[in-house]
């Protein structure tokens, strides 16, 4: 007698929900700080709905199948949601793998009988739910890896300020490693800023900056190219000793550009291109 | 056919392009101004870019160009106004325009030629 695993799972949804809750629930890796017990169960249930109608008209070996599409969609959701939520992967990894413990045990009570049928079974339930694991850890990744990315773009667009010093002196101090893609956030800041506030003077600071290979000399060179096109004049300052040291060592000709130690320094040359100058008050 | 116009201003010359300039326009006005500052003797070109969005290498080389020859007739050349998408294709395209001056605006770049004609006029004199 061949039995249909995939009917009897469906006569017994409503026992399986409430055992794969239950096992949730006691588990420890439970976070109702994260989610309600209410929001749990209705997401529980949806995936729950989701695979028994897809294990309907789906051949309990071929776990590839295109009729488990659905569930896979249905995954995909919960976990990336799960991801922005800062669900850590062994909940996540839980959720799923819990699942399985359910299945299983309502097979057992149904097939009780027959022992080779139950362990035939119960391998073609493990395989599947093993392969939803791996879609779910899929999608966890790439749920991260988006919120890593989206962080890496908060990161260059603050740590890129243009501060005005003095009328027509703008500086911008450069924290953490120039790489091409900042340069050009660092470059479109600055000219936008040096349009904006017509500025003489713009002031690179770049004491924030950890290392200076020929890469970096090359975005520094490009940048003060292009502000001088615009018809101001670039200054970079905070040139620590150890930098200037390897700038000399690979060689890289820095003579074009105007270089000071200290941002002061490099508003006091502001100011004398200007002809400005800062002088104590009167004693009164 | 579209012409750029030429304008002088005391001993300067002006030109304010307020369109995208393609090929056939830009060899005309780099003919015209030599023209302009031979007949004139300008002692200063003023190129207003302020309204160019899109710059390719042969433009870059035809500001470049104009520059060159302005100097060999006497008269400085500052390109004022350049928006800062063209200053950044300029420098990734490798043509940082050296030997030319640049300002924000007009109004520097005015002030920009006349320091320099001062510059030179007071040295006239003495020679």
């Amino acid at each position: 007698m061949k039995l249909d695993t995939a009917k009897i799972l469906q006569k017994r949804k409503k026992q399986i929900l409430e055992l794969w809750m239950k096992n949730q629930l006691v588990d420890f890796s439970l976070r109702e700080d994260l989610m309600s017990n209410e929001e749990l169960t209705v997401q529980s249930e949806e995936l729950v709905d989701v695979l028994l109608q897809a294990l309907s008209d789906v051949n309990l070996d071929d776990i590839h199948s295109i009729a488990l599409t659905p569930v896979h969609e249905a995954l995909e959701g919960i976990s990336i949601s799960r991801a922005k939520q800062g669900y850590s992967p062994r909940e996540t990894g839980t959720f799923v793998f819990s699942l399985k413990d359910a299945l299983l045990s309502i097979l057992q009570q149904e097939i009780k009988n027959d022992p080779v049928q139950l362990l035939e079974e119960s391998l073609k339930i493990s395989k599947l739910i093993d392969s939803l694991g791996i879609v779910t850890f899929e999608t966890f990744i790439k749920g991260r890896e988006e919120v890593i990315l989206r962080q890496t773009d908060e990161i260059a667009e603050i740590s890129t300020p243009v501060i005005r010093v003095w009328d027509g002196v703008v500086a911008m101090p450069i924290i953490g490693t120039l790489d091409s893609a900042r340069t050009q956030v660092v470059m479109e800041s600055l000219l936008q800023e040096i349009v904006d506030t017509s500025s003489n003077i713009a002031i690179l600071d770049i004491s924030g900056v950890p290392a200076v290979d020929s890469l970096v000399a090359q975005h520094l060179i490009k940048t003060v190219s292009a502000t001088r096109l615009m018809g101001a004049e670039c200054i970079i300052s905070g040139i620590r000793p150890e930098i200037a040291q390897t700038i000399v060592h690979l060689g890289i000709d820095l003579s074009g550009i105007i270089t000071k130690a200290t941002l002061a320094s490099a508003l006091r040359h502001a100011y004398s291109l200007l002809q400005l100058e800062v002088r104590k008050s009167a004693v009164k | 056919m579209d012409k750029i116009p030429i304008l002088k201003i005391g001993h300067f010359l002006m030109v304010a392009i307020q369109v995208d300039l393609y090929d056939r326009l830009a060899l005309n006005l780099e003919s015209d101004l030599v023209q302009a500052v031979s007949k004139t003797g300008a002692r200063g070109v003023l190129i207003d870019i302020s309204a160019v969005s899109i710059v390719d290498s042969f433009m870059g080389r035809i500001l470049g160009n104009i520059a060159g020859m302005s100097k060999i007739l006497d008269a400085e050349t500052v390109i004022v106004g350049m928006q800062p998408a063209v200053a950044i294709t300029l420098v990734e395209l490798g043509l940082p325009l050296k030997g030319v001056q640049t300002a924000l605006n007009v109004e520097k770049g005015m002030e920009l030629l006349q320091q320099k004609i001062q510059v030179t006029e007071e040295e006239e004199p003495e020679e």
